[in-house]
């Protein structure tokens, strides 16, 4: 399939409040397109919050419900069993929710959501911070990143959430990345289809969050896959697959990129490279990376 | 009809079950445990009509709640002082959203230490969310209040949830028996839900975005006015209901004894049943009281407070605190007198933490304060008198 | 479109919701049609919506609502799109 397959239509309507080059409408875009009209979005505190422009107006021509930031699972599945009882679970209920309201606050209500088997697509979208309350720290922020509540780069890894949804057992389980708009639209396309909880996180490069200049967004992205950094990835009925250019990592046809080609493009990792070079702090990320494509081999070889 | 007699939880069940929701989603607490243990027999009886969604704590139950209610459906859940005080957060949402989802809270003190019986602080708490409160009882009260929650909640001038609160184990585990309709009597009663907002791919709107100073103050001008028009249609439903059905327990109010009355006493929840007794001994003493039970604490009944202040002075008993201040009964009860009335107020603290209270010391109290002893606010828990 | 009548905050689907936001810009993208090939890696990868697919897959750009972040100018592959600063 390529670009041109995909409908014409926009959900997320031009002149919203996101800042220029903003990952999160293009992810939007996207994912919509392959959702359609007969969508309902749950979105928690988090920037598309703020995207959907103020009261009375919304940039978004699909039902979408704000919900409080750790309530997304529960919110979504009081709808799905509404829409089930009223006979409209032709209607797809997603959540559309950042890295805070997933791997931290939100976590226990997508947990029962999954637990529960409920009928839905949970999205989410990882700018690896608290971005919409200025830049902070989550479980999802990266080790050595500057955040505003890391000063200094922050110490811990992050949380394996794909490994941590894959243990829920739900029948769908994917990663994608806003700058690979076939690979994003195939998968939400084919979660849509699947009955059962489906989960989707997509890389979100943030401009104002990660320090780098807002035209670079798509190819943050890009060079996220490329490193390694970020795996891209199908696990369906226990059983996985990488995609595109992680599939050639994975099988070792590919030497992925070193890890600091990524990094030294970011003013949130500057602090790693000056005023002088961090070796140690560089290379724990570079066997972090090496350490997870190795498990992943170990797993699923 | 016929007649059932069972504890106020199962009773509740069976309300929630008549009135047919679309979806429940709630989580254990004791005391509330087996109303959400019924409705699951009811479930696996096939006997239930709604899909019951076993939510993982009390913030996700009204979380759900809320989408569900968002979607279309007619909700209910039940929960339990820290249940309840999970679940704060959401109360406020589901009130700003103006969604009638209805609620039993089954009273129980809040710890730490852990304390299963009752009081009403839990409730108290909540009373700024925008939420009818209503307090039963009986079992009987517990099951006619829980349908004309859903009525009043739905009803086009409304459009707010609505919490029906009871005492833990005097009444959630106490038999008493209850006359109940039939289905289709309650369905001419209550018709289906007629949401006037709704989350539809054919319609899409936004709920709940950035909302500026400038247009916030409607929300809540709104709400209010809803409770103001609550406070209309709550007699009307109890006549309705009366008239169908034949059980009555007073309106916003229910009035004991208060025509002739030189004190009327104010109380609520199992304490305004306990004091039925203390308000018959005392008669027979020949004092001349009454009781004012307060069934709805919102919309507070200031009009009937106004009204019984006219003739007599009023003995306040709450079953709570607001630490720092009083029991929010005395507190809101002299609220709707200032600058109105100069009946004399007397406030007692009594019951915190489920300490038992009998008739007797309910007359103690009445005396003291006939007996002119008051001098300030009393914990009868404390040896006050 | 029905606007429902209790008070809430509902919110309605509207172009421009932050009004235009073509203000926004620093730099704008000119687009030279000869060198594009309608790919449309640039309509796909605009976060605001602001490059038009038109019937023949060509691409116009929306100077009311594009904010000049420059990804399409960036991402196109044969340099059809430049940055250039607004007056």
């Amino acid at each position: 399939m390529a670009l041109k397959d995909l409908p014409r239509e926009e959900y997320l309507l031009p002149g919203s409040a996101a800042c220029p080059g903003c990952p999160a409408t293009i992810g939007l875009r996207t994912v919509l397109k392959a959702l359609s009209k007969k969508t309902i979005l749950v979105v928690p505190a988090c920037c598309t919050a703020v995207i959907e422009s103020w009261y009375p107006n919304s940039s978004f021509n699909v039902p979408l419900l704000n919900i409080a930031f750790e309530a997304s699972g529960a919110a979504a599945s009081g709808i799905v069993s509404a829409l089930k009882q009223k006979g409209r679970d032709d209607i797809n209920v997603v959540v559309w929710a950042g890295d805070g309201g997933t791997y931290d606050i939100g976590i226990q209500a997508m947990s029962g959501a999954f637990e529960r088997g409920t009928d839905f697509i949970y999205i989410c979208y990882n700018n690896q911070i608290y971005s919409n309350t200025g830049i902070q720290r989550s479980g999802a922020t990266p080790y050595g990143a500057w955040t505003t509540t890391t000063v200094s780069g922050k110490g811990e890894f992050p949380k394996d959430m794909g490994a941590i949804v894959r243990a829920h057992r739900i029948p769908y389980v994917a990663t994608a990345c806003i700058s690979y708009p076939e690979d994003l639209y195939n998968k939400v396309r084919k979660a849509k289809e699947i009955r059962g909880s489906k989960y989707i996180e997509v890389l979100t490069p943030c401009p104002p969050g990660w320090r780098f200049p807002m035209d670079r967004t798509v190819e943050m992205g890009r060079l996220a896959v490329e490193t390694g950094v970020w795996p891209l990835y199908e696990y369906e009925n226990e059983e996985m697959t990488f995609n595109g250019i992680s599939r050639a990592i994975f099988e070792g046809k590919y030497k992925r990129k070193p890890v600091e080609d990524w990094l030294k493009l970011q003013g949130r990792f500057s602090h790693l490279f000056k005023p002088k070079r961090d070796e140690e702090r560089i290379k724990r990320f570079e066997k972090f990376v090496d350490d997870m494509w190795e498990r992943f081999r170990k797993e699923f070889g | 009809m016929k007649v059932v007699v069972d504890t106020g939880n199962h009773i509740a069940a069976l309300a929630a079950k008549l009135a047919k929701p679309d979806v429940v989603a709630a989580y254990p607490i004791t005391p509330q445990t087996t109303i959400v243990e019924k409705i699951a027999e009811y479930v696996a009886k096939g006997e239930f009509s709604g899909d019951y969604v076993c939510v993982e704590s009390e913030h996700s139950a009204m979380s759900a709640c809320i989408g569900a209610s968002a979607a279309g459906a007619r909700t209910f859940t039940a929960t339990s002082a820290h249940g309840l005080l999970l679940m704060h957060e959401m109360l406020h949402w589901a009130a700003l959203a103006r969604l009638p989802i209805v609620m039993v809270n089954v009273n129980r003190a809040v710890g730490p230490g852990w304390n299963i019986w009752s009081d009403q602080n839990d409730s108290m708490a909540q009373r700024d969310t925008g939420w009818i409160q209503i307090y039963c009882s009986s079992n009987q009260e517990i099951f006619d209040s829980i349908i004309q929650a859903f009525k009043l909640a739905e009803h086009k001038d409304v459009q707010l949830p609505v919490m029906v609160c009871y005492d833990g184990f005097i009444l959630s585990h106490t038999s008493m028996p209850v006359k109940v309709p039939e289905q289709k009597e309650i369905d001419d009663f209550l018709p289906k839900r007629e949401p006037k907002w709704v989350l539809d791919p054919e319609n899409p709107v936004t709920h709940g975005n950035i909302i500026m100073p400038k247009d916030y103050p409607s929300i809540r001008k709104a709400m209010q006015d809803a409770q103001e028009n609550a406070k209309k249609l709550i007699p009307d439903i109890a006549r309705e209901w009366r008239e169908r059905f034949g059980t009555y327990h007073g309106e916003l109010i229910e009035r004991y004894m208060c025509d002739d009355a030189e004190y009327i006493l104010l109380t609520y929840a199992a304490l305004g049943a306990e004091s039925k007794i203390a308000i018959n001994e005392l008669r027979k003493e020949g004092k001349k009281v009454g009781l004012a039970r307060i069934r709805f604490f919102r919309p507070f009944p200031t009009e009937d407070i106004l009204d019984l202040a006219k003739n007599s002075d009023l003995i306040v008993l709450d079953r709570s605190i607001s630490i720092g201040m009083e029991g929010a009964l005395f507190t809101e009860v002299k609220s709707s007198l200032y600058g109105k009335s100069d009946a004399k107020v007397f406030g007692y603290i009594a019951g915190l933490g489920g300490k038992d209270v009998t008739y007797k010391d309910i007359e103690k109290m009445v005396n003291h304060a006939i007996d002119g002893k008051y001098r300030e606010v009393v914990w009868y828990d404390m040896g006050g008198c | 479109m029905k606007k429902y009548d209790v008070v809430t905050t509902l919110s309605y689907p509207k172009t421009g919701a932050m009004g235009k936001t073509g203000t926004w810009r620093i730099f704008r993208p000119i687009l030279n049609k000869d060198k594009c090939v309608k790919c449309l890696r640039c309509w796909i990868f605009c976060p605001e919506g602001a490059i038009i697919r038109k019937d023949d897959d060509s691409v116009e750009i929306d100077y009311n609502y594009c904010k000049g972040c420059g990804i399409c100018a960036r991402e196109c592959k044969v340099k059809a799109i430049t940055m250039e600063r607004e007056e």
